[in-house]
């Protein structure tokens, strides 16, 4: 199977979604699209043919997630109750509040990450372009290679080199033509704004680069599988000052081609990162709850809820 | 101001008293006796070495190494039973090793938190299984329905024996491996099986490699499996595990109880032998792991 095919340079140009002529999606869209489109597929279409033929098709719009009353579970303890809300495509959606929140756990129940935890579960409903994404059919692991993550501390795999770290994805799913790995090494280290730091020691461990470094590479490494949707669970707090700042320089780059959802501590780093702001807190029975959510900028100047401006004010939390 | 002035407690004294000096004096008995049983735990290993190298070196040449014992009377050499204990323990580690290693792969990556104790307690007792009930069990199903001695049932054996230790060490390791690791495989949308068979194990292959070492290492050296298995042999048998196979640990046994001083010395020599490959594997596995990180 041919796979070396041109790869449109992502921080350029917005990204081509599956088009209606790529199999995969049609078949995907009139099933109720509960079968995920494979997307390194999709982009072997020639995208010329694929605009063409899709005039209708807006490819603003992919990565839109859809959440409606989402509640999530440890055994019997609810971590997170109710949350229903719309993540904007194309866009980064920063999620703050205080700790033990259930930031994190709506987070990675967006890529059902969640449910790998013995006796954790979901009740709600979570859409991704309109596909139900806890449907029967949905396989998780499709799903993660759509919706990618990054986590809070650096873990680049210690058993590999930078260079067979950033193709883990692509090589442990069976792709492994050697010239289409190459090109991916090169673009994700770029996207990701390491290339030119590493670029003449790709043989050397992940692990021996610096914190910063490392949390770029495992960036790099998520972009590699061709995600949509990006989750970053506080990507910076291990990090300096310095090594931050490049992560969110980085962020305000990939906003162009994926859609990114951050959860952070960090309220300048929300304020500073992110189109749209959701506040999560915690009730009484320690469940977490959305208590708002609104463009970046309302939240933090003119919030509607007295909680969300006693927080963003440094009152509370 | 007089008042106050007595009422400033006495500065407790800072010169030792009789109490003191006898706690220092039971300190320095106890720490004595702490370090002559330290040593006695050395004292066995060192004593094993040295008389073994002394009585068995001389006893090791060129005929030890390359000759069979001779059919009839005293003299020839151990060449079957270093054959046959290569053999032997090569198949039983091609048998233990896979299934050990998948074992301790089931129980930290896939059971339930429930039959992992019970895989882990039977493990744990069959490694303390005395080795001998082994050999009759393996006896009772390898070498009665046959009614043959077998080097096949030998092997069978030592992999018994050799499971549960590459399993605990395979479940031991892979516990150490950063759940991060799995999650950043996962998030990748690499599927379960494959993030254990690509990432996890190779993060602790060191580690693994080292349980399968010890186990070789603890195959090698049993004598009680064999007795009842592989029996021993005085042909050389390169490959024939239908029949009868030598084994140093059987060599040493039987020729330790031989009136002839030239057999006890092959005994001798023979055991230099196995205890060089032993410990040589021990340190390379010591050497290996030396301040390795987890695995």
């Amino acid at each position: 199977m041919s796979v070396n095919l041109p790869d449109p340079p992502i921080t350029e140009t917005p990204r081509t979604a599956g088009g209606p002529d790529d199999p995969a999606t049609q078949t995907a869209a009139s099933r109720g699209a509960a079968t995920l489109p494979p997307r390194v597929e999709a982009r072997t279409t020639e995208p010329s043919t694929a605009h063409a033929v899709d005039a209708d098709w807006d490819t603003a719009a992919t990565g839109q997630i859809e959440v409606v009353g989402l509640s999530a579970y440890y055994g019997s303890f609810r971590a997170v109750r109710d949350v229903s809300m719309t993540i904007r495509p194309h866009s980064v959606t920063a999620i703050i509040g205080p700790s033990g929140c259930g930031k994190s756990t709506f987070l990675r129940s967006l890529n059902r990450m969640h449910e790998l935890i013995p006796g954790a579960y979901i009740e709600g409903k979570l859409m991704l372009d309109g596909i139900d994404l806890y449907a029967d059919d949905v396989d998780p692991v499709q799903l993660r290679r759509i919706v990618g993550m990054v986590f809070q501390r650096p873990n680049p795999f210690p058993t590999m080199s930078i260079y067979d770290n950033v193709v883990a994805g692509l090589r442990l799913t069976g792709r492994r033509s050697r010239s289409f790995l190459d090109d991916t090494v090169e673009r994700c280290l770029q996207s990701a704004a390491l290339w030119d730091e590493v670029k003449d020691k790709l043989k050397q461990p992940g692990t021996s680069l610096s914190g910063g470094q490392q949390q770029r590479l495992c960036i790099a490494r998520a972009l590699a599988v061709d995600p949509e949707v990006l989750l970053m669970d506080e990507p910076a707090s291990a990090l300096d000052p310095v090594a931050t700042l490049r992560i969110e320089e980085l962020m305000a780059q990939l906003r162009a081609a994926y859609t990114i959802v951050i959860v952070t501590h960090n309220m300048q780093q929300a304020a500073r990162v992110s189109d749209q702001t959701a506040f999560f807190t915690m009730a009484e029975d320690r469940a977490g709850y959305l208590v708002e959510m609104s463009d970046t900028t309302t939240i933090f100047t003119n919030p509607v809820n007295q909680l969300t401006e006693d927080y963003v004010s440094g009152r509370f939390g | 101001m007089t008042a106050s002035t007595a009422a400033i407690p006495a500065r407790r004294a800072l010169v030792r008293s009789g109490v003191d000096r006898r706690r220092s004096f039971v300190d320095r008995v106890m720490r004595g006796l702490s370090l002559l049983a330290a040593i006695t735990c050395v004292i066995p290993l060192a004593a094993i070495v040295a008389f073994v190298t002394v009585r068995g070196i001389a006893a090791v040449n060129l005929d030890l190494l390359t000759r069979p014992p001779k059919a009839l009377g005293v003299g020839g050499g151990a060449v079957a039973a270093i054959l046959g204990s290569l053999q032997l323990v090569g198949v039983a580690t091609l048998m233990a090793v896979p299934v050990g290693i998948l074992a301790g792969v089931y129980v930290n990556e896939f059971s339930s938190r429930r039959s992992a104790r019970l895989i882990r307690f039977c493990a744990d007792v069959l490694v303390g299984v005395p080795s001998i009930l082994v050999g009759v069990f393996v006896f009772t199903f390898l070498v009665l329905p046959f009614k043959q001695f077998n080097a096949f049932a030998g092997a069978v054996a030592l992999a018994v024996i050799m499971v549960p230790v590459v399993m605990r060490t395979t479940e031991e390791i892979l516990k150490l491996v950063p759940g991060t690791l799995r999650e950043a495989s996962l998030s990748l949308g690499v599927p379960v099986w494959r993030t254990v068979l690509s990432v996890v194990i190779p993060t602790g292959l060191a580690g693994i490699l080292t349980g399968v070492m010890l186990a070789v290492a603890r195959a090698a050296g049993e004598t009680a499996p064999l007795l009842f298995t592989a029996l021993g042999s005085r042909l050389v048998n390169v490959g024939d595990f239908s029949r009868a196979m030598d084994a140093l640990p059987l060599f040493i046994y039987v020729n330790a109880r031989q009136p002839y001083e030239a057999l006890n010395d092959q005994a001798w020599g023979a055991a230099f032998l196995l205890l060089v490959f032993v410990l040589a594997i021990n340190i390379l596995v010591r050497y290996r792991t030396w301040g390795r990180r987890a695995g």
